[in-house]
């Protein structure tokens, strides 16, 4: 009976199916699907039982603010708003003030993204718009490798290579040419957060350069001919076709990695010196937000070191949480109305 | 990737008009850029594999595969119980973590799709995707460890599910709306229910592109070290309960790393190079996987 309301005209339309789908049709006449009785019941508890999925993301999202909020409320309670402007870390006297770690998460992730955006834009625009065809897709494979190596390999290769390469030759350099802009002062260790920031700088590039490629991709192709039938050379096409009409979804990428960077843990805290204190030169050892969590959390001995600890985190949190969301806002107003692509 | 598709049709002296030497340099300089840039992104790159094989394959042997650690300064010894509890804390994950994925996948494409409550479930996913994953460890922390009294298996189990959850929700949404929707009709023509059809048709059109997802999530958390380090916490010797400590790969690489002994870095080397080699593989799977079915297809 149902075979003959398949014959009957005009209902969908004569579409060709992909493969898959009539191998699945075809695996589903051995295997009956109609089984027979009434099928309501069974309807509502599966979609039930998917809304409680769907549920349980928002549920781990509540758990996780509940969790921070609770855990920290004897810090919050002992040192109010002051807890991010003191600079004291004293866990044997309880004193505690998160202003030093604030600082390095904020220093690092800065001199990440300053050595990362020109390299990832650089990397986007030679990937979309200068490579020839065939190197495109290896490429951008390539870069995003990058991402899928794990922090704790990053941390590994950048203390037994990055920093002896920094402390023999890159920072003597820097304190003799550039040593007047105080930048660039104090014992050459090799740890510290310059090592930082060029090893976050090195886990961002992926994130930015793919962002960037993905809204690059979303300019329409009639911009950049339109440029070039003016008489552009290819980088004022690239400058006034595509750069401007992406710089939105650019600037959203950046953002994306700034996120990234501000709650890396394991490669910071190998190479920082986890050393609480505010200092100007980027030679110095600094201690980083997600870092003195890392190291301190398991050793904590009192339950307001603990708490302290747990504020540093709910600070982390929502920094990032709002740094996402104006990422993920700035990239979608740049692709909306495009249609998804795969990546490469 | 879209290519010129017009053929601009110009007046014959067009290519004698003058770029100025200024822009033709400009050109130059901007293109020299950004290979430079790409020369300087693939470099590490280079420099990492490089070190990490250089280094790792002289440590590998049978004893660093099949024996655990000896103590601090005593050469020989292996990873053993590290690299078994890295897999066996990545299968509590899955256990929670890819039912809730696939089950919030399935939500989102068959029931939510456009709906108000669909975009903040989507919305909701994408924060979590963007949380820090030390703060995960904070929460696993306060859920299991502090109600089960101690560090265990389980507890890093839980951490790496809440970070999986999200990759896989958006991954399943996404390759079951490219299942074309005359599919469901033709099933829901036949008389089969909604829940079978969106089991035993949509899900399994879409299933290349869902296993996809799902090893994505794996290689992402399977060399997540922080949200570990109070969880899971790490263990010398072997452990197979569920509510003790327990040795994971990536953990033991950031021991070792940060400890004063070179017989203990060589074997962080070797660690590196066994946990990279787990995630280029399952990625290159992914690609291949991706290259053949939905992804592919549908496009």
């Amino acid at each position: 009976m149902a075979n003959r309301a398949l014959g009957a005209p005009g209902l969908t339309g004569p579409q060709p199916l992909p493969k898959e789908v009539v191998v699945a049709g075809s695996k589903a006449q051995v295997e009956p699907l109609i089984t027979g009785g009434d099928s309501r019941v069974a309807d509502r508890v599966f979609s039930y039982a998917m809304l409680g999925c769907a549920l349980s993301v928002i549920g781990i999202v509540g758990l996780i603010v509940y969790e921070l909020i609770t855990k920290s409320n004897l810090s919050w309670h002992a040192f109010g708003l002051k807890f991010f402007f003191r600079s004291e870390w004293d866990p044997v006297n309880d004193q505690f003030g998160a202003l030093p770690f604030v600082y390095g998460t904020l220093v690092s992730s800065a001199l990440a993204l300053l050595i990362a955006v020109p390299l990832a834009v650089g990397v986007a625009v030679y990937i979309t718009e200068m490579s020839p065809r065939w190197l495109r897709g290896s490429l951008a494979f390539t870069t995003e490798l990058l991402a899928a190596i794990p922090s704790v390999i990053y941390g590994l290769w950048a203390i037994f290579v990055l920093v002896p390469l920094l402390r023999q030759y890159v920072q003597p350099w820097l304190a003799k040419y550039l040593g007047w802009t105080t930048l660039f002062e104090g014992p050459p260790y090799g740890i510290g957060m310059l090592a930082a920031g060029i090893i976050l700088a090195i886990m961002v590039v992926p994130i930015i350069s793919s962002i960037t490629r993905e809204v690059m991709t979303a300019v329409p192709q009639q911009q950049r001919e339109a440029v070039l039938a003016l008489g552009a050379t290819r980088w004022e096409m690239i400058r006034t076709g595509v750069l401007r009409n992406a710089r939105a979804g650019i600037a959203g990428g950046v953002i994306l990695g700034l996120g990234r960077a501000l709650g890396e843990t394991m490669a910071v805290t190998m190479v920082i010196g986890n050393r609480p204190e505010i200092a100007k030169s980027l030679f110095a050892p600094g201690y980083t937000m997600a870092s003195v969590i890392a190291n301190e959390f398991s050793e904590a001995t009192g339950d307001l070191y603990l708490s302290a600890l747990v504020e540093v985190g709910l600070a982390l949190f929502i920094v990032t949480i709002i740094v996402n969301i104006v990422a993920q806002f700035l990239v979608w107003t740049v692709t909306r109305g495009t249609p998804a692509r795969g990546n490469a | 990737m879209p290519e010129p598709t017009a053929k601009v049709m110009l007046p014959a002296n067009f290519a004698d008009a003058p770029i100025s030497l200024y822009r033709r340099g400009l050109n130059f300089l901007v293109t020299f850029a950004a290979v430079g840039a790409v020369v300087m992104v693939l470099l590490p790159l280079a420099a990492v594999f490089g070190y990490l094989i250089y280094k790792g394959i002289g440590s590998i042997n049978w004893a660093f595969l099949t024996q655990i650690p000896k103590p601090p300064g005593e050469a020989g010894g292996g990873m053993a119980n590290a690299i078994a509890g890295s897999v066996y804390i990545l299968m509590i994950a899955s256990v929670f973590g890819v039912p809730l994925g696939i089950g919030a996948g399935i939500y989102l494409s068959e029931y939510g799709r456009g709906t108000r409550f669909g975009n903040l479930i989507r919305f909701t996913a994408d924060v979590l995707n963007g949380v820090p994953s030390i703060i995960v460890g904070i929460v696993a922390y306060g859920l299991v460890v502090l109600s089960q009294g101690h560090f265990s298996a389980l507890a890093g189990g839980v951490a790496l599910a809440i970070m999986m959850v999200p990759t896989i929700t958006r991954t399943t949404e996404e390759m079951l709306l490219l299942v074309p929707q005359i599919v469901r009709e033709a099933a829901y023509g036949l008389g089969v229910s909604k829940w079978r059809t969106t089991l035993s048709i949509t899900l399994r059109t879409a299933t290349s592109g869902v296993i996809t997802g799902v090893m994505l999530a794996f290689a992402r958390v399977a060399g997540e070290t922080a949200p570990l380090l109070f969880t899971a916490f790490g263990n010398q010797y072997w452990n197979w309960k569920m509510n003790q400590p327990t040795a994971a790969l990536s953990l033991q690489i950031f021991t070792y790393a940060i400890s004063p002994f070179d017989e203990w870095h060589k074997q962080a080397w070797a660690g590196a190079l066994i946990l990279i080699v787990l995630i280029v593989a399952s990625v290159g799977a992914v690609r291949l996987v991706a290259n053949r079915g939905m992804l592919k297809g549908a496009n």
